[in-house]
């Protein structure tokens, strides 16, 4: 088998039983993306000779014995995550230069577990976007293709450079921020497992902010048990981050394949949503029956402030966002465009740095928080967002783990959706409402759709009990059997 | 008699409320861990917390907490055991994040009072009606060049308490009363040093004038105001500019004025056009900021004795009266230098030297009293021979000019200079037959009832003994011969 097809568990066995070594395993990878990037666009920086560097590195730890869970593993880091004296641009022109000074806590602990970084993956703006399009530095294309028909089709987003790199082998996992469904939507266009995580969970310190209440970091790879692994590095409390929760890690691992008899597995009605695909759909029924066949207990479940869920992101991501994204002001790091004037240099700054989306959810947040407006939105939406909270804590003391579609419809192709920001916000429907209550959730890839397109279902759990994500996420992904790759994936690695 | 202001159509009363922007004392800032000690090159005392970089998070200082709860039980306030931090969103070059971390829905210290004393005596109670913490903003320079300007961020998100005064106050005495108590409870309770020249302590001044009777009128905020001298001034030129508005038949606009004392007037600092939605709403990077009622009992028991309480204590404990009481407590050092003078001693007569001749002394030579060239005890010494009757009052004056100068201990000086009081009864009875023998036209007069002679007999005695003389001997040896 290629090493670029390998899960990080094999991978890992292979590394200490010396079948091959850590520089084959990233030359590999690095190989690949050089032979895909141009074309995919997963990454915008990639760091081949620093992590061929680190490969050398890790054989030698390897051959001490001393090798840590991801010694020598091969991962793209997404641009959000700020990396020392690696540039980090959150795909925006305004940070298009920006080489910080220091590393993040998640991509520290990576490094401490001996990950080797060989990029860093594409994204929307500021995460702000499902498709991948939002780039400055152009979109990312999905590795998959529609039956018989090349038409280049989004990766979701935003994490849609990690999805994309871990489907097509130029990464054996990413790490991904999720603020509104950004790892499970772009890990369900791409046929792979993205986890996000409880808020809280992983440490936010270091990570460029979009929506400081929402964003979470989490694993992207190619298997539920790689997640697990990653998750188990990136986890843990940091004094840095308030709102990090000082909570033990569990061993992730060890939920893999846990038996689910008695599980008590909830069905939300309000997610049989308009708009719904008949195979999503087909693949959810598919789901439940797996799941049930494992001896859970199918249950329906109701939460019924659902449909006000979208709404209430688009008032609460973009008020942070308006205040999150005052500091790229010209003046300490970061593009500047000069000005007659301090006001004509922020203006003429910030329209040059931030592409429209960016913009617009500017706008959006400062309108929502303004004198007048800000009982009727912000505050509202607080409520909301309450009551969101309410019905998953409600649901959770009838159920152990609620399964829905990740998203309703499977990728779809570049330009498609564009004209009406309305329709691409609608992508993140079931992957909101999670993140507004903080729950963890995971999305994993369950077959492949009418058109040829894999197609994820999303398991939503109790704070702090990812373990049974794993768990239920292990059994779908055995029963769905999926091995299908995507038509643009690395070749010809030993 | 209260304060008023004569205008054209009749009298005029003020109402003043002050915001005090007082700077904590803490090692490091409120949410991260540069230095917030004063000084420094430019842009030394700056994490990248501080300038805002991407990624970065707050972390709160809990000395921070300490300091401010510290200071709301000073200012006897009820502490909330529950409190938040919004941010303040507005953009300007020395505020590197674009919003300001303060508690703008829900302070840590809710409604207090500062008792203030006028020159007359009276007493009044200033409201307080919240205290909360926020972050300090960086420093622009706009004077280092032609074109530019430049951008100190060493203050950048040092912690600052924001202490609000009710509408209380109704005359510039009052006010500056009200800040020098404030300042004197700071400087207590070792929350803020209170030097308004380095700019840890500054006041917004909220002003509005009314006849008497009326609900309040519109006020105008006098922004920065950095002495307590300027405070004063700026109510009274802004109320006499309110008069005239309103008396002119016109309309006090609500809004942000600029004191400049080198003119004496205040002026509008900004149109309405530019005025700021600050976009305030709960910082997602931190969350409630829950205290413990343990804590604060904790804090309390750590709290030393208040300006108010020692004076009171002071008046009872030395039998002092309150004006002197009030004086000895104004600072902490002086309490305690005239407490270690007091102790086992004379405390009224320790009271009227420390607050005569010592302040004397320290005003003319513009020290403070850390630096007294008299220590707290060498004047308990000095006290100690006048209560042995070594020296008497006259001489103890004498004594302690030659201490000022020399240092010298106040035995010594009297060694030295053969100070000794004589209490020599035969001595004394010598010098008083000398000096009424010299004068038998006095004594004679004296005798046929002109009392008032006695004291040019104690003088003359006392002279003829170069002062050193026991005064009690004298009167006694006097008034047997006479």
């Amino acid at each position: 088998m290629s090493l670029t097809e390998l899960t990080i568990a094999d991978a890992a066995a292979g590394l200490r039983a010396r079948k091959f070594s850590a520089v084959e395993l990233v030359r590999a990878h690095t190989d690949a993306i050089a032979a895909l990037n141009p074309r995919l666009n997963a990454y915008i920086t990639t760091t081949s000779d620093a992590a061929l560097t680190a490969a050398a590195h890790a054989d030698e730890t390897l051959a001490k014995g001393e090798a840590r869970p991801l010694t020598g593993i091969p991962l793209g880091i997404k641009d959000l995550f700020c990396t020392n004296g690696v540039r980090t641009t959150a795909a925006s022109n305004i940070l298009k230069n920006f080489v910080p000074p220091y590393e993040s806590t998640v991509t520290a602990n990576l490094l401490r577990d001996g990950a080797v970084f060989v990029g860093k993956t594409n994204l929307d703006e500021f995460a702000m976007g499902s498709a991948n399009i939002t780039s400055a530095f152009g979109p990312v294309e999905n590795p998959w293709k529609r039956n018989g028909d090349d038409a280049a089709l989004v990766p979701g987003g935003s994490s849609g450079g990690s999805a994309a790199a871990v489907a097509a082998g130029l990464a054996m996992g990413a790490t991904g921020t999720d603020t509104g469904g950004s790892i499970r939507q772009p890990a369900a266009y791409c046929g792979i497992v993205g986890l996000k995580p409880t808020y809280g969970r992983c440490s936010r310190f270091g990570t460029i902010a979009y929506a400081s209440s929402l964003d979470q970091a989490g694993p992207m790879a190619r298997s539920v048990r790689d997640c697990a692994i990653m998750l188990q590095s990136m986890a843990g409390f940091d004094a840095r981050d308030s709102t990090s929760v000082n909570c033990d890690v569990p061993d992730y691992s060890a939920a893999i394949g846990r038996s689910l008899k008695g599980l008590k597995v909830g069905i939300p009605a309000e997610y049989r949503a308009e708009g719904l695909s008949a195979e999503i759909e087909a693949a959810w029924q598919q789901g439940i029956a797996w799941l049930k066949a494992a001896g859970c207990e199918i249950v329906d479940v109701s939460l019924p402030h659902t449909k006000y869920g979208l709404a209430t992101y688009y008032i609460v991501a973009p008020a942070e966002c308006s205040s999150n994204l005052a500091r790229y002001d010209g003046l300490r790091f970061g593009e500047r465009v000069e000005g007659p004037t301090l006001d004509a240099m922020y203006e003429a700054t910030r329209r040059a740095g931030f592409g429209p989306e960016v913009r617009r959810r500017i706008m959006m947040g400062t309108y929502v928080l303004s004198a007048g407006y800000y009982d009727a939105y912000y505050l509202k939406a607080q409520k909301v967002r309450s009551l969101i909270r309410r019905d998953f804590t409600e649901s959770f003391q009838k159920v152990d783990v609620l399964l829905t579609p990740t998203a309703p419809t499977p990728a779809f192709a570049q330009g498609e959706k564009t004209d009406d920001p309305v329709q691409m916000y609608l992508n993140d429907i079931f992957t909101v409402p999670a993140s507004m209550a903080g729950m963890p959730a995971m999305s994993v890839p369950v077959g492949l759709g009418a058109t040829g397109l894999p197609l994820g279902l999303q398991l939503i759990g109790r704070p702090f009990d990812e373990e049974t994500l794993l768990a239920a996420g292990s059994a779908l992904e055995s029963a769905a059997g999926f091995t299908h790759r995507p038509a643009i994936r690395a070749e010809g690695a030993k | 008699m209260s304060y008023t202001l004569e205008g054209k159509t009749g009298t005029w009363e003020i109402v003043v409320g002050l915001e005090v922007h007082a700077q904590v004392i803490s090692h490091s800032k409120l949410f991260s861990g540069a230095s917030a000690s004063y000084g420094g090159e430019p842009n030394t005392h700056v994490s990248l917390v501080d300038a805002g970089f991407p990624g970065m998070l707050p972390v709160l200082n809990h000395e921070c907490v300490a300091q401010a709860i510290r200071t709301g039980l000073g200012l006897r306030a009820r502490i909330n055991l529950e409190s938040r931090f919004d941010r303040k969103n507005y953009f300007y070059a020395d505020l590197p994040t674009g919003y300001q971390i303060s508690q703008f829905t829900h302070p840590i210290v809710g409604e207090g009072t500062v008792e203030i004393e006028l020159g007359d005596g009276t007493v009044r109670h200033i409201g307080i009606t919240r205290l909360h913490m926020e972050q300090d903003a960086g420093k622009s320079m706009h004077d280092q060049d032609p074109t530019r300007s430049f951008i100190d961020l060493n203050r950048a998100g040092v912690a600052l308490m924001e202490i609000v005064s009710e509408p209380d106050i109704r005359s510039p005495e009052e006010a500056g009363a009200y800040l020098r108590k404030l300042r004197q409870i700071l400087r207590y309770l070792g929350t803020c040093d209170g030097n308004m020249e380095e700019g840890s302590m500054r006041a917004d001044v909220n002003v509005s004038v009314r006849k008497a009777g009326e609900p309040f009128r519109t006020r105008c905020e006098i922004k920065n105001v950095n002495s307590i001298r300027y405070v004063m001034h700026a109510i009274e030129v802004e109320a006499t500019r309110q008069i005239e508005v309103w008396e002119d038949g016109g309309e006090v606009d609500q809004e942000t004025r600029l004191f400049d004392p080198s003119r004496n007037e205040t002026r509008s600092l900004r149109s309405k056009e530019d005025a700021h939605d600050y976009r305030y709403f709960p910082d997602p990077d931190l969350l409630p900021l829950v205290v413990e009622q343990a804590w604060v009992d904790e804090l309390e028991r750590g709290l030393p004795e208040l300006p108010d309480d020692k004076r009171d204590r002071f008046i009872k404990q030395y039998g002092i009266p309150r004006y002197d009481a009030s004086v000895l407590v104004a600072e902490q050092a002086i309490a305690d230098y005239y407490e270690e003078v007091a102790k086992g001693r004379d405390a009224r007569l320790a009271a009227n030297w420390v607050t005569g001749d010592l302040f004397g002394a320290l005003n003319r030579t513009g020290r403070g009293i850390q630096d007294s060239p008299i220590s707290a005890q060498a004047l308990g010494g000095m006290l100690d021979l006048m209560a042995d009757k070594t020296i008497n009052g006259k001489i103890a004056k004498e004594v302690f000019e030659d201490m000022l100068e020399t240092g010298d201990s106040a035995a010594d000086i009297v060694e030295r200079k053969g100070l000794k009081q004589v209490t020599d009864t035969g001595a004394i009875d010598a010098a008083v037959a000398d000096v009424l023998a010299r004068n038998a036209d006095k004594v004679e007069e004296y005798r046929g009832g002109k009392d008032r002679l006695f004291g040019f007999f104690v003088g003359q005695v006392m002279k003829a003994m170069a002062g050193k003389a026991n005064p009690a001997i004298v009167n006694e040896a006097l008034k047997k011969v006479l």
